[in-house]
Parts: structure tokens; sequence; C-alpha cells
């Protein structure tokens, strides 16, 4: 098991005062809070921080885990010493509340999320609980619907009583139309109450992965497209990726960087679709070679143009 | 039984029909009713008025009224401050998306 370094993960020293360790808690629960941060591994460090201060913050298992010293090296195997939290008493035992994800360490020192009596709320009326779960989707599957497969990892409670996260595969009939921020509602399969009730709801709260080509506004999707210059000025039709296959796109004379080309209804579907913007970019053509450096100067010396006007000078 | 080769759950969008009271999202949050008109009264959440009579939030609350609870345990912010947080967090979102969009 891997030696975790609690005071390394905090950011503060071996003597930090509590105050300290208090203060650096804050700063990093509102930099990796998984609601506030963007940051990729964001939920993995807010829950290796909220780990550290369980442990750091409170004086007996601060100094129970301040008895292992400094540990092995990082990385290296790790097992508790024999005697360990001999003559330590843990007040408040095991963990808060919603917590299934503390790691083997953690565990092996200060046990897991301290028996089964918790989590034991929403059993009532005869309902089972609902459960919660978060997936990131493809754009593809809000544009045709079509089932994907989620694993969502679900806190359960072990016979010996622990609190252990499992994982749960599931297939999903994603409804066409939904947007990010949006939640799919599947009945039934949340958790049992026993014989006789009826089982929770599972939600799922839906985040789109970035696209590579189009980004979601809404219901509307946008794309930049680059175009030749000749192809903005002149007017030309150009290939254009969609979402339903590529399509051939009017460029109207005259366009220039940043005009807007609606195509209708072929966004997010719903009863009133989103529309599906072309944003045109010029593309320069690299004048790498004499044929294109000609070019480039034959068109300066047709064209008398100041591109700064509006700059005044 | 084969949980991988089972067919398809069919899901559904929950803010799109879901029409909430008071009891229900308070059950969904798996928090006290108070708790629910205390985000009421410090504006994070809105009511959608359909009778008089009782209090109905749309599908979207439920999602809201989690993070707003998350926010309050997990950071230990004040109502206001979580109702502050939401707003800024939303602004935000506006703005990011703006910077890939437009131009």
């Amino acid at each position: 098991m891997e030696f975790k370094d609690y005071y390394q993960v905090m950011g503060v020293a071996r003597d930090a005062t509590e105050a300290q360790i208090k203060q650096a808690y804050r700063k990093l629960a509102r930099k990796y809070h998984p609601d506030v941060s963007k940051e990729k591994n964001a939920e993995a460090r807010f829950k290796e921080v909220g780990e550290a201060y369980e442990v750091l913050k409170s004086p007996e298992k601060r100094a129970a885990y301040d008895q292992l010293g400094q540990g092995p090296r990082p990385g290296e195997d790790f097992r508790p010493p024999p005697d360990w939290g001999s003559g330590f008493e843990f007040s408040g035992a095991g963990a808060a509340a919603g917590h299934a994800d503390y790691s083997e360490f953690f565990e092996s020192l200060f046990g897991a999320a301290g028996g089964g009596a918790r989590n034991r709320r929403g059993f009532d009326n005869g309902r089972g609980q609902d459960h919660h779960a978060k997936v990131m989707l493809d754009l593809e599957s809000t544009l045709q619907g079509g089932s994907r497969t989620f694993t969502l990892r679900v806190p359960e409670i072990d016979a010996e009583g622990r609190l252990i996260a499992k994982e749960r595969v599931l297939n999903v009939q994603v409804p066409k139309g939904i947007l990010p921020g949006q939640t799919i509602r599947l009945a039934g399969q949340g958790s049992s109450p026993g014989p006789g009730g009826n089982p929770g709801d599972l939600f799922i709260e839906v985040e789109f992965q970035p696209h590579p080509l189009y980004h979601v506004d809404g219901r509307d999707l946008y794309l930049d497209l680059p175009v030749a210059p000749w192809e903005a000025a002149l007017g030309a039709t150009v290939k254009t990726p969609t979402p339903g296959g590529p399509v051939d796109l009017k460029i109207p004379p005259g366009s220039h960087a940043g005009t807007k080309l609606r195509l209708k209804g072929r966004g997010i579907p719903a009863s009133t679709p989103g529309d599906f913007y072309v944003v045109l970019q010029i593309a320069l053509p690299a004048a790498t070679d004499e044929k294109a450096k000609a070019a480039y100067r034959a068109l300066a010396d047709a064209l008398p143009f100041n591109p700064r006007t509006a700059l005044g000078v | 039984m084969g949980s991988i080769h089972q067919d398809a759950l069919p899901g559904v969008i929950f803010e799109e029909y879901a029409l909430l009271s008071v009891d229900e999202l308070s059950r969904l949050c798996a928090v006290d009713k108070t708790y629910i008109v205390e985000l009421v009264e410090e504006g994070v959440l809105s009511v959608v008025e359909v009778s008089a009579s009782e209090w109905r939030f749309a599908g979207s609350a439920l999602r809201r009224a989690r993070t707003a609870l998350r926010l309050q345990r997990d950071l230990e912010i004040n109502l206001p401050g979580v109702a502050l947080a939401l707003e800024l967090m939303e602004q935000l979102e506006v703005l990011r998306r703006e910077l890939k969009v437009g131009r």
C-alpha cells in the first residue's frame, strides 16, 4: 500500500499549527471543489485534500500519524506497524459522512467510514434511497440519442459494515436533445428498501466532453470554418462538416473574418431545435515559394489597401 | 443476469417534465424542508408559480439545491456566500462560453 504524505498533500510544514492547516485546507478545498474547479483531476485532488485534513485537523489522529515518521519513500510499500494506534483514542471514529473514497492507506490506519449505522436515512415510507451520479457525454449522444454504457461508483455497505465503493455498469438509453447541466432520471435504479418497498431512482447529471470541432451554446452549435481570402471575398461553395455529415455551404461574396452563417435547425434536437452556426476565419496561404511571393506582390500592387485606417494611422 | 448485455434502460430528461413540491425537493436532496425554504428566501431557488397554495419548483432546482448543499457542507460557507458563489459560477460559465463561441 502506498504511504500518503498528508503534509505534502496539504502543502504545509510538519510543524504547522492547527490554524495554518485549516487555512491551507480551506484554500485547497475552494480550489479543487468539483463544483467550482474546472481542473481535470479536481475531484481526486479534493478527496485527497479532504482525507489529509481529516487526519491533520484531529490532534489524536495527527499525533498517531506523526508517529509513523516520514514513512517509506513516497510510492514505496507501506505496512502499519503492529503496535499502531495503541495509546491513542480516536474520537468521532471513522470518517465524515459521504466519503466512500478514502485511500487504502487511510482505512488501514483509521478504519473505514465507521460502522454501518450511517447513511441509513431515506428508507422512510418504504421507499429506497435515490442515487446521484455524474457522467461525461459525447455530443453525438444528444444529437442522435442511442444507448451508452456508464460505469458508476456506488457507495455500499459490505457484510462487515464497511462503506465501500462498488462499480456498477449501466446501459442507458440517452434521451435525444439532453443539454449539459441536465439530468437523466432512471426510475427504480436507486437503492432497494427490501421486500415490499419501492426502490429509489437514479439521477445522472450530464456534462459534455469538449468536441474537437463544435462548441455548444444552449441548443446551438458553433463551428469555426477556415476559408481562403478569395473564397471570402468572391464567394464560394465549400465543404463544411456538420454533425449530420458534410454539406456544401455557400459563402456569400464580401464575407470577412467573423461572418456568421446559420444553418437553421441543425443544432441540438428539440421541439424547436437549435441552430448550427458557421463562423468564418480567414486562413492565409504561406508565402514560402517564389510563386506564392509573386502572387502576394501582384495583389499588393493591384490593391491600394490599408487595413489600419480605423486606427488613425 | 449479465449487467452489460441488458437492454438499455430508458432515460428521461428530468428537467423537462419535473415540477417539484417542497416535499419532493427536500426528499430528493435528503434535507429538511426548512433548508429548501431558506434557499428560496436567499434567492438561490426560484419558485415557479402554478397555484398560489403551494410552491412548485422546476426540475433544474434539484441540481441547484444539491450544488448549494455541497458548497455549504464542503467549504463551510453560509447561505449568502453560497448564493454569491452560485451567481459568480454562472457568470463564469457564460463568459467561458462566449470565449469559445464569440470572436
